[in-house]
């Protein structure tokens, strides 16, 4: 097979690669004004047939969530683009918008262009320090060039972007609960329906889409669609539901890996392929115990699924919740799962915003079932208890307002299911090596 | 007397026009402000409601949702050195790194060193993995951290 060249990353190596004019000298915005004359309608059309699926962890298809806004409304309506990158093991949306913010940009205008809207907001996590300096200098470069404001390039499309800094929560990364923040509210995410794109930010019409989403919908409105689903796993004949997995998508790889990286392949990569072709194997010549395919949110895979392709609906397949963001974690054989498990869910306990009962008492029993299991006074029925807490919260048992819950709950079940015999040596040898007068002492 | 100066208020009312409501600019406004006086008070918390007609509790609520803004009791150091204890960092040994460096300086995470000069505080996934461990300095991300580098970081604050 022929190497794949990068497309969304092909310019971050280059020097000055942020600036406008490096960005304009590779063809960025040549077909800008071309773009912005076609008929709305028209763009969206392009990007519903492309078959875009959205990149944020979800996978909706891109050009539908357009059309399921008002027709003829009077606006205004919004864009806010989620660039609150947050689930654990995920960094290509950083590097996309430090390395090159006018991709970005420009994926912007062309969907402010389809969905009708003149005022964007980027919702910037705020550790990303650099990257919304990046932006800053590249939407005033913009402004300074008639790129960004009123009447651009002779058009009549007229467009503001607003970078507003998040404050660390992870939920935030939820459209809804974006949306509240961006109000300046707590980032509960809200009750559906009504959908964003009925009523959304400042109960007007709104899209969300992911960095990495708009940065496709650059591309492929500069190669065509066909260039799109030239890339990537077309559906299922088996299955009518199935859009396909096409594109190219970018794998963050972290973890025990030799060289952790970030890398553009096309959608339907393995695990096994990225680890060993890209992340330069595992580290200190150790072996997988288990990869975390798309962001903790998504579980595990065992060492007996590293062949589990990463498209939309390869890590399902194998038990997993979803391919996510794509942020491949890998654990090597020296890791206890235990450890593994207690971090994924203090991590989710951390972040659940309170909203929702089953959630927020949910990640922190699992988080305390763990400690105690942790300092020796478990009991292998810990196990199911903990599977039967997972169980029970989320929006697939219908107990929650958002997903943060599934995603909580899926480490723990397949850790549980696809590690049980390693959880269950740990209790009891855990448990031996710690006296009965300790237990006591801890408990206290 | 008031406690936002002429220049903070000014900063403040600027992020207006970039939005349909006032209370969107809660985030901006708590930003302006915990950063230049590396705490939001009480008193903070009033001015800027009666800047965005929102009621103190409004501000407060927003506030206190997200652990990212201290309070008058508890401020800021000069800097803020977030260490990464997330699943990538944690496989890589983030966990330990802050507790060397909690040990080192004599702070647990939350807290300011005596002289003022930083904050220590445990970060969830700052998005830099593949420079496990990872620190962020203010908000700048250091990669590939080790107790060494990590302290002549912290060292030439």
């Amino acid at each position: 097979m022929a190497v794949f060249e990068p497309v969304l990353l092909a310019r971050i190596n280059r020097p000055d690669s942020a600036t406008l004019k490096s960005y304009q000298a590779d063809g960025g915005y040549a077909r800008l004004k071309e773009i912005l004359s076609m008929a709305p309608a028209d763009v969206t059309n392009i990007v519903k047939d492309s078959g875009l699926r959205g990149r944020g962890g979800a996978g909706f298809p891109c050009g539908l969530k357009w059309t399921f806004l008002p027709k003829d409304h009077p606006g205004p309506i919004y864009l806010c683009i989620n660039a609150d990158e947050s689930e654990p093991g995920t960094f290509n949306n950083r590097i996309l918008m430090e390395k090159d913010p006018h991709q970005l940009i420009e994926g912007i205008m062309i969907a402010c262009h389809a969905i009708r809207s003149s005022n964007a907001y980027l919702y910037l996590r705020y550790e990303y320090g650099t990257s919304y300096r990046a932006l800053d200098a590249a939407v005033k470069e913009c402004y300074g060039a008639g790129l960004l404001g009123k009447n651009i390039l002779g058009t009549g499309f007229n467009l503001d972007i607003v970078l507003h800094r998040g404050a660390g929560a992870y939920i935030c990364g939820e459209e809804t609960g974006l949306i509240e923040s961006l109000e300046g509210k707590r980032a509960w995410p809200r009750i559906k329906p009504p959908f964003p794109a009925i009523e959304g930010l400042f109960r007007k019409p709104t899209i969300v889409n992911n960095v990495e989403t708009l940065c496709c919908v650059t591309q492929i409105l500069k190669r065509g669609k066909e260039w799109f689903q030239s890339i990537g796993v077309p559906p299922d004949p088996a299955n009518p539901r199935d859009p396909g997995s096409y594109g190219p998508k970018l794998y963050c790889v972290s973890g025990h890996v030799n060289k952790p990286c970030c890398v553009e392949l096309p959608l339907g990569v393995t695990a096994r392929e990225l680890i060993e072709e890209h992340a330069g194997g595992v580290w200190k010549g150790r072996k997988v115990k288990a990869v975390v395919p798309g962001g903790i949110s998504m579980g595990f895979l065992s060492a007996a699924e590293l062949d589990t392709k990463l498209d939309f609906a390869g890590p399902g397949k194998a038990g997993c919740l979803g391919l996510g963001t794509a942020a491949v974690v890998v654990v090597d054989d020296q890791t206890s799962m235990v450890d593994v498990l207690y971090n994924c869910c203090r991590f989710m306990s951390h972040e659940s915003c309170g909203q929702c009962t089953p959630c927020r008492e949910g990640t922190s029993w699992m988080t305390r079932i763990l400690e105690r299991i942790r300092a020796g006074q478990g009991k292998v029925e810990d196990l199911n208890l903990l599977t039967e807490v997972a169980g029970s919260m989320g929006i697939i048992p219908g107990t929650t307002i958002c997903g943060l819950s599934d995603g909580a709950a899926w480490p723990v079940k397949n850790a549980i299911s696809k590690f049980r015999s390693e959880f269950e040596e740990y209790i009891t040898s855990r448990r031996a090596s710690v006296t009965s007068a300790q237990r006591l002492m801890a408990a206290h | 007397m008031s406690v936002l100066t002429e220049e903070l208020r000014e900063r403040i009312k600027a992020e207006f026009p970039k939005y349909p409501s006032k209370r969107a600019v809660t985030l901006p406004a708590l930003h302006i402000v915990h950063d230049a006086m590396r705490a939001v008070s009480t008193g903070a918390i009033e001015e800027i409601a009666e800047l965005l007609e929102l009621h103190p509790s409004e501000v407060h609520d927003t506030m206190s949702f997200y652990n990212f803004f201290k309070d008058e009791k508890h401020p800021l150091g000069r800097h803020r050195v977030w260490v990464c204890r997330s699943i990538s960092c944690m496989l890589r040994g983030g966990e330990e790194l802050l507790e060397k460096l909690a040990e080192k300086y004599g702070v647990h995470p939350g807290q300011t060193t005596a002289d003022g000069k930083f904050t220590l505080e445990f970060a969830e996934c700052l998005g830099a993995c593949e420079g496990a461990p990872c620190i962020l300095l203010n908000d700048e991300c250091h990669m590939d951290m080790t107790d060494q580098s990590a302290s002549e970081l912290i060292n030439r604050l």
